[in-house]
């Protein structure tokens, strides 16, 4: 199927509908992976309250991993999370890929 | 019944009235001369509750036009004044809120740009942003002035349109002048300019859109394909609201105003106040047995080349009077729209470039008339000699 004319697309830019963030995969460019440590979490939500891209995963209060379709890898989770051992830690992508 | 009221009106009290009578609901503002004037005195029918609109006093220009898009965006009917460097500095955002097709009004005050700094009127503000995607309304005087910013209302937020326009006049010559002016009253003007209904608006919570957002390789063009719709389908709409306005109101408005040119052998085009002097020139040579004839041309964007080109396909020679220079060395931005429109007909006028009244330099009846002298001396050689001279500048 090949993407609407100039003719069919709503005016302005304009996108119909809301939320629409969430199917523009922003993963795509990370150079840095945030990977999750479950045993040192102290379950404090501060990364998932910094995230800028609502890239943490929470289920019944408790980080259960990272949304890589969205995180961009800024690091700023891994920066803020508090647990004396770090439950974030960020790792080059090329390094993990190989 | 329309009611009428004479008044006496500078360009810049005609277009505060003509906002005041419209009654947006948001006016974001810096002032600038020679337009400071327009959102001044609309600042105190704000203050003074004879408005509902909220005025939002910002720090730049840049900013009076990005809180228009946001406002516009949002679904109200904003409008905004400037001038000269306030345009260039709303350059960017100008072109965002054509992008994002919003109907916004601005009272645009035609000044000269820096450098040298000078306040005066010349056109190269308005014609620096002939691109920006807007609509661009000239005015002869501060009738003009109030009548374009009641019909730009309309001509912006007409649903195939939906693009942001600017009503002009020119710097101190009417944006101070003093006129008498026909008012329309305020219930006749509420009713022409009727609700705004916009088709999205962004504080509608029940249908959430996401406006403003970024296009790759794969939209960016389509997007900016409908730009070009929407002006293409403005001329349709400009005639009809011209029409229906003087229809109510008794004065009539197209694209451009012919006098004199039915038999014209020699012509003068213009916009904007010089069309006045022009306009006795013409009286003065037409006494004189010369067949001279003018053409004001009133809406710039679009550009109504096909209406130009039937007007003087049988003119001799034509002399275009251009209050900016393009700098491009072939003269200034309405010569080369002019010439080229004329470029299809089967035989074409001879064409030549008055650049003129940079920085507020005057031009005088005498001026015009040596123009049209030596228009006069090319139709009978048929020689144009230089295609681009710069009119009443000391060498
Ligand atoms: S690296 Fe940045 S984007 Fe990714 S999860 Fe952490 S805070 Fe969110
Ligand atoms: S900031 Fe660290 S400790 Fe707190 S919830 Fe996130 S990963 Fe766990």
């Amino acid at each position: 199927m090949s993407d609407p004319g100039y003719k069919e697309l709503p005016k302005g830019g304009l996108i119909l509908e809301g939320g629409t963030a969430a199917k523009y995969e922003t993963g795509d460019w990370r150079s840095q992976r945030p990977v999750f440590i479950q045993e040192n979490c102290i379950n404090c939500s501060f990364c998932w309250i910094f995230c800028p891209d609502s890239s943490i995963i929470i289920n019944d209060g408790k980080v259960s991993g990272i949304d890589y379709k969205h995180c961009k890898g800024c690091g700023i989770c891994a920066f803020e999370c508090p647990a004396k051992k770090k439950a974030i830690i960020m790792k080059s992508e090329a390094e993990i890929e190989g | 019944m329309v009611t009428k009221e004479k008044a006496a009106r500078t360009g810049n009290e005609a277009m505060a009235e003509a906002m005041r009578q419209i009654n947006p609901d948001v006016v974001a503002a810096y002032p600038i001369t020679p337009a400071t004037e327009i959102v001044q005195i609309f600042s105190g029918y704000v203050a003074d509750g004879l408005v509902d609109t909220e005025y939002v006093a910002v720090e730049s220009e840049h900013s009076a036009m990005s809180a228009c898009i946001g406002a516009s965006a949002a679904g109200a009917r904003v409008m905004t004044g400037t001038s000269s460097q306030g345009l260039m500095l709303m350059a960017e955002v100008l072109y965002i809120a054509s992008g994002m097709r919003l109907p916004i009004v601005l009272a645009e005050v035609n000044r000269a740009i820096s450098a040298p700094i000078n306040i005066h009127c010349d056109h190269s503000d308005t014609m620096a942003n002939r691109d920006a995607g807007w609509i661009q309304l000239f005015s002869e005087n501060s009738q003009e002035a109030y009548d374009n910013m009641i019909q730009a209302v309309r001509i912006a937020e007409h649903p195939d349109v939906s693009l942001p326009t600017m009503a002009t006049t020119d710097g101190f010559i009417i944006s101070h002048g003093m006129e008498a002016i026909e008012l329309i009253s305020d219930d006749e003007v509420q009713k022409f300019v009727g609700k705004y209904q916009p088709a999205h608006p962004l504080l509608n919570v029940d249908k959430p859109i996401t406006a403003g957002a970024l296009d790759f390789t794969d939209y960016y063009f389509e997007h900016r394909r409908q730009i070009a719709v929407g002006m293409a389908n403005a001329p349709k709409v400009i005639a009809r609201i011209g029409k229906e306005f003087g229809d109510k109101f008794g004065r009539y408005y197209g694209f451009t105003e012919s006098y004199k040119l039915d038999d014209a052998e020699v012509a003068i085009a213009c916009l904007g106040s010089t069309a006045g002097t022009a306009r006795v020139a013409v009286d003065n040579l037409r006494s004189r047995g010369v067949k001279a004839g003018l053409l004001k041309i009133r809406v710039f964007r679009p550009f109504p080349a096909e209406e130009i080109a039937n007007i003087l396909k049988n003119v001799k020679a034509i002399a275009v009077l251009d209050r900016s220079d393009g700098l491009s060395n072939f003269g200034g931005p309405v010569f080369n729209e002019i010439r080229s429109a004329l470029y299809d007909l089967p035989s074409r006028p001879l064409v030549v470039d008055y650049i003129y009244g940079l920085g507020g330099r005057d031009i005088f009846v005498a001026d015009i008339e040596k123009v049209y002298q030596t228009l006069s001396d090319i139709s009978k050689s048929g020689k144009i000699g230089d295609l681009v001279q710069y009119l009443g500048v000391r060498e």
